[in-house]
């Protein structure tokens, strides 16, 4: 790795000061994307700002309706959160499948969208279940956050500090891990909730995207028949060693449907207490 | 160069090192914890695996750094203070859940964090908990029949 300053930000302030001096910052979630990039000289920062310390940045709150949670949270904390598994069980399951435990005992949600990689899985959750993201300067809207491959809405120096995950009435998210990376060679994300209905994929792009023809055929009926003769256009997705855009267009057929088996299964309800 | 103070198996250390130090370099170079190994330095197979305050994560994937005020356990650190195997360590010994010897304490130290987190685990949890390490001799079967054996012997010595 290069030669870097390594500060630890004790509060937002913190970070977005030390971020405006530096000549070229990164800003250090869980790493487990940064890190790699570095060692591949992809990424050579000249100062490296660690967010661990930040208390604004740490927590789940969870009502009937939201589910906030902190940028800093861990996937594994969000897949063994009590209250989220009892309402939003399709988020668990998310969580609970990216990586490898010891990746989700160190990668964080803000990370994960902060980086969008092309392959992961919160993009889904988030444009699949329509969250907001938070920053330390404004909210942004699903639709408007994620903008192609590793682009998001951000600006330089922006941090995301939550997102809000409204509670749908009930939801699925299947993936087909790479079975050495564990990223997503297709995932896709079915709500039904406070935005409609709604079919995120990620994987299979440049970036996460909705079905528009797979959400109005469910609209009318939630059932995996509804969706299984809509046509997945191949031209704009994804071709490489790992699966043709044929195929991942293909496995989005399948996987949406078996999302919304999933959702519409009493086990994938939210439980409103 | 920065100051770093963690502890390390139950020892207070404080040390001068890089920010673009990693956690596995620090323990293996300048602690010279070397049964932490480096074997992908990508953070796909899991060889460095060590236990931070509580959860397993990959060392060559962390600063060291950010390690600072943690509490940190190697494979250096499981056996008893007599010098018997940790029951897991023991186990893999009994099942040959190992061959060539690489792997292991990586698949050791992320089997006893398995199984603080799930102490009666499945043949399922234990394959979904092992993800993240990769052994190249044993497909696997040796070292889940012994994560299982020795989740039953935990048990009987907690009882």
């Amino acid at each position: 790795m290069n030669e870097f300053k390594f500060m630890r930000a004790a509060t937002l302030a913190d970070a977005a000061a030390a971020f405006e001096k530096a000549d070229d910052a990164r800003y250090l979630a869980g790493g487990q994307t940064l890190l790699p990039v570095m060692k591949q000289g992809l990424a050579v920062p000249s100062d490296v700002i660690s967010l661990a310390r930040i208390g604004e940045l740490a927590g789940i709150a969870v009502s009937k309706e939201r589910i906030d949670i902190g940028a800093m949270t861990r996937h594994a904390d969000v897949a063994a959160h009590k209250e989220i598994r009892a309402l939003l069980p399709a988020l668990s399951v998310l969580a609970g499948g990216i990586g490898d435990p010891h990746v989700r005992n160190r990668g964080t949600i803000g990370g994960s969208l902060a980086n969008n990689d092309p392959a992961a899985d919160y993009p889904a959750a988030v444009l699949g279940l329509g969250a907001t993201i938070v920053t330390d300067e404004r909210t942004i809207a699903a639709e408007h956050y994620f903008q192609g491959l590793f682009a998001t809405a951000l600006e330089p120096g922006e941090l995301i500090t939550r997102v809000e995950f409204p509670v749908p009435r009930r939801a699925g998210y299947v993936k087909f891990p790479h079975p050495a990376s564990r990223y997503a060679l297709v995932g896709v994300m079915v709500s039904d909730g406070p935005h409609g209905i709604r079919v995120a994929v990620t994987g299979a792009g440049a970036g996460v995207f909705r079905v528009p023809a797979m959400e109005q055929a469910l609209a009318k009926s939630f059932t995996p028949e509804a969706i299984a003769d809509i046509p997945i256009a191949d031209a704009d997705l994804t071709s490489d060693r790992h699966g043709s855009a044929a195929y991942r267009a293909h496995l989005v057929g399948v996987l949406a449907r078996r999302a919304v088996t999933l959702a519409a299964s009493p086990a994938m309800h939210g439980h409103r207490s | 160069m920065a100051e770093l103070t963690l502890t390390v198996n139950g020892n207070p250390v404080r040390s001068d090192c890089a920010p673009g130090t990693l956690l596995s370099g620090f323990l293996r170079e300048t602690l010279h914890l070397t049964g932490t190994h480096v074997g992908c330095d990508t953070s796909q197979c899991g060889a460095c695996t060590v236990i931070v305050d509580g959860r397993s994560i990959k060392s060559c994937t962390m600063l060291a750094h950010e390690a600072d005020g943690a509490s940190v356990t190697t494979i250096e650190g499981i056996a008893n203070a007599d010098g018997t195997l940790h029951p897991v360590q023991q186990a893999f010994r009994t099942h040959h859940a190992l061959q060539c010897g690489f792997c292991t304490p990586g698949m050791v130290m992320a089997s006893v964090a398995l199984l603080a987190r799930q102490p009666e685990p499945t043949d399922a949890d234990v394959r979904h908990g092992l993800e993240g390490n990769m052994c190249r001799c044993t497909g696997y079967q040796n070292i889940v029949d012994a994560v299982l054996a020795s989740a039953k012997s935990m048990k009987g010595v907690q009882a």
